[in-house]
């Protein structure tokens, strides 16, 4: 089925917007904004880790928890956690774990909640982006940030980016969040919903590089914008 | 032969290449990718010679040995006081460090520092990165009473002891009060009443915002002098 994109172009990804330091008591905090997806990232530590059993004297670890806040969907979400955003948790966290260096911190624990305030599909990409940006806030030491965003296939056209309309196409759709640390450009996040060959994956894998490195400059601006104590 | 890439001075991001070539040494906050040398943290650059280095803008504190620091008590144990400074884990005070009057075996430890009571230490040694030990002993080394404390971002604390301790002497001058900062970044401050004590605090939070700006102590002499 042919699929026609009416408000921006197919390589073209929703208005972004990042903004750092918006939480005042959390040591590194951040937002990221997709066109109507709104992610919010606190990160707290690193602080001792207890129950005591899971501490690890080698390094520190990181425990991520993602959240979708009950009114950010249109049908009210049921608050706490569910099976969709343990697994959400985890993945985000595999996703952060190799820029990270927690080895100068062994016996503790470095805490980032992420809270999606408004969800219009590509959630999960809107909560790495900020979080990696919290943690760098948080002055906790980084090989890179990390930079995601959700590419996939629409009816017949691959695009980047989908906003929830393109999620429930009728047409058939295919989804596929992805992550890279931008500067080696490594992939730490790849999932896939749906059907694709081999060749449009590829085809699809470079769009979303490209698009990261967009997001990747965007996060930079706004991190060197808080520091450099430009004022929004 | 290798090049800077980035200006001297100037905030980088962490995954930023700062320099090319392997005729750059990496030192604190940055470190070597193959030939290239990247920040790992948000902070200015200062390029010295061949030293490339980066002093962060944030981050935990990280003790190093002969720091004051300010704690309070977390918990007694056998051996002495474990005390909360602000780092993720809790630093030791030993008996034997403690005090320099006498205690006796068995004598209840609550009697020289309490649960909650807030001390000024040293850090005297540093074993591993996680075991931190503390003294009491040395000049101005002693439990709080009274006064309030306020946080400041670890990384600002340069800034607002000033060089030479100006800066600091300058809000204890014009505010009468008194003043002890920790390389924690906590910060004590008692006066004689509400008035001077809030104009101290305002001070340091103003030097915490504008830590990054120039002539910062005339700044903070105007605003202590003009209220």
């Amino acid at each position: 089925m042919a699929y026609e994109r009416k408000d921006r172009k197919l390589d073209e990804p929703r208005k972004m917007e990042a903004r750092v330091g918006i939480i005042k008591r959390a040591d590194g905090s951040a937002m990221f904004k997709m066109g109507d997806t709104i992610a919010i990232a606190a990160v707290h530590g690193p602080r001792n880790l207890y129950p005591r059993f899971m501490q690890n004297p080698k390094k520190g670890i990181l425990r991520v928890n993602y959240n979708m806040i009950s009114f950010s969907v249109s049908e009210r979400a049921r608050p706490g956690p569910s099976r969709r955003s343990k697994e959400i948790s985890m993945v985000t966290s595999n996703s952060l774990l190799p820029c990270l260096n927690l080895h100068e911190f062994p016996n503790s624990v470095v805490d980032v909640f992420i809270e999606i305030t408004q969800a219009n599909a590509g959630t999960r990409c809107a909560g790495i982006c900020a979080a990696s940006m919290a943690l760098a806030d948080a002055g906790i030491p980084m090989i890179d940030l990390v930079s995601a965003v959700s590419v996939g296939k629409v009816g017949d056209k691959i695009v980047v980016d989908l906003d929830k309309k393109e999620e429930d196409y009728e047409g058939g759709t295919t989804d596929m969040p992805v992550a890279i640390l931008p500067r080696k450009g490594e992939i730490s996040l790849l999932q896939m919903d749906g059907n694709m060959s081999g060749d449009e994956i590829k085809i699809a894998l470079e769009l979303g590089k490209k698009t990261c490195n967009d997001i990747y400059e965007l996060q930079k601006n706004a991190l060197r914008d808080k520091y450099s104590g430009v004022k929004k | 032969m290798g090049k800077i890439i980035v200006k001297d001075k100037s905030i980088v991001v962490p995954g930023e290449v700062l320099a090319e070539g392997m005729d750059f040494l990496p030192a604190g906050g940055v470190f070597r990718e193959d030939e290239r040398i990247i920040a790992s943290q948000i902070g200015t650059v200062s390029i010295n010679n061949r030293l490339v280095k980066l002093i962060p803008l944030t981050g935990p504190y990280s003790p190093k040995k002969g720091d004051m620091v300010i704690g309070e008590v977390n918990n007694i144990n056998f051996g002495g006081w474990s005390i909360d400074i602000d780092f993720s884990n809790f630093a030791m005070l030993p008996i034997k460090d403690a005090t320099s009057s006498f205690i006796e075996r068995g004598e209840d430890l609550s009697r020289f520092y309490n649960f909650n009571d807030i001390i000024v230490a040293k850090i005297s040694s540093i074993s591993k990165p996680n075991l931190i030990d503390l003294t009491m002993k040395g000049p101005g080394l002693m439990k709080l009473k009274g006064g309030r404390l306020i946080d400041i971002t670890p990384s600002k604390v340069p800034r607002v002891i000033g060089k030479g301790g100006s800066m600091i002497s300058i809000i204890k001058e014009k505010t009468g009060c008194k003043i002890i900062v920790g390389q924690n970044g906590k910060v004590w401050i008692k006066g004689d009443g509400f008035e001077s004590e809030k104009k101290a605090v305002d001070a340091v939070k103003m030097i915490e915002e504008l830590a990054h700006t120039e002539g910062l102590t005339e700044k903070v002499s105007e605003f202590l002098g003009g209220k």
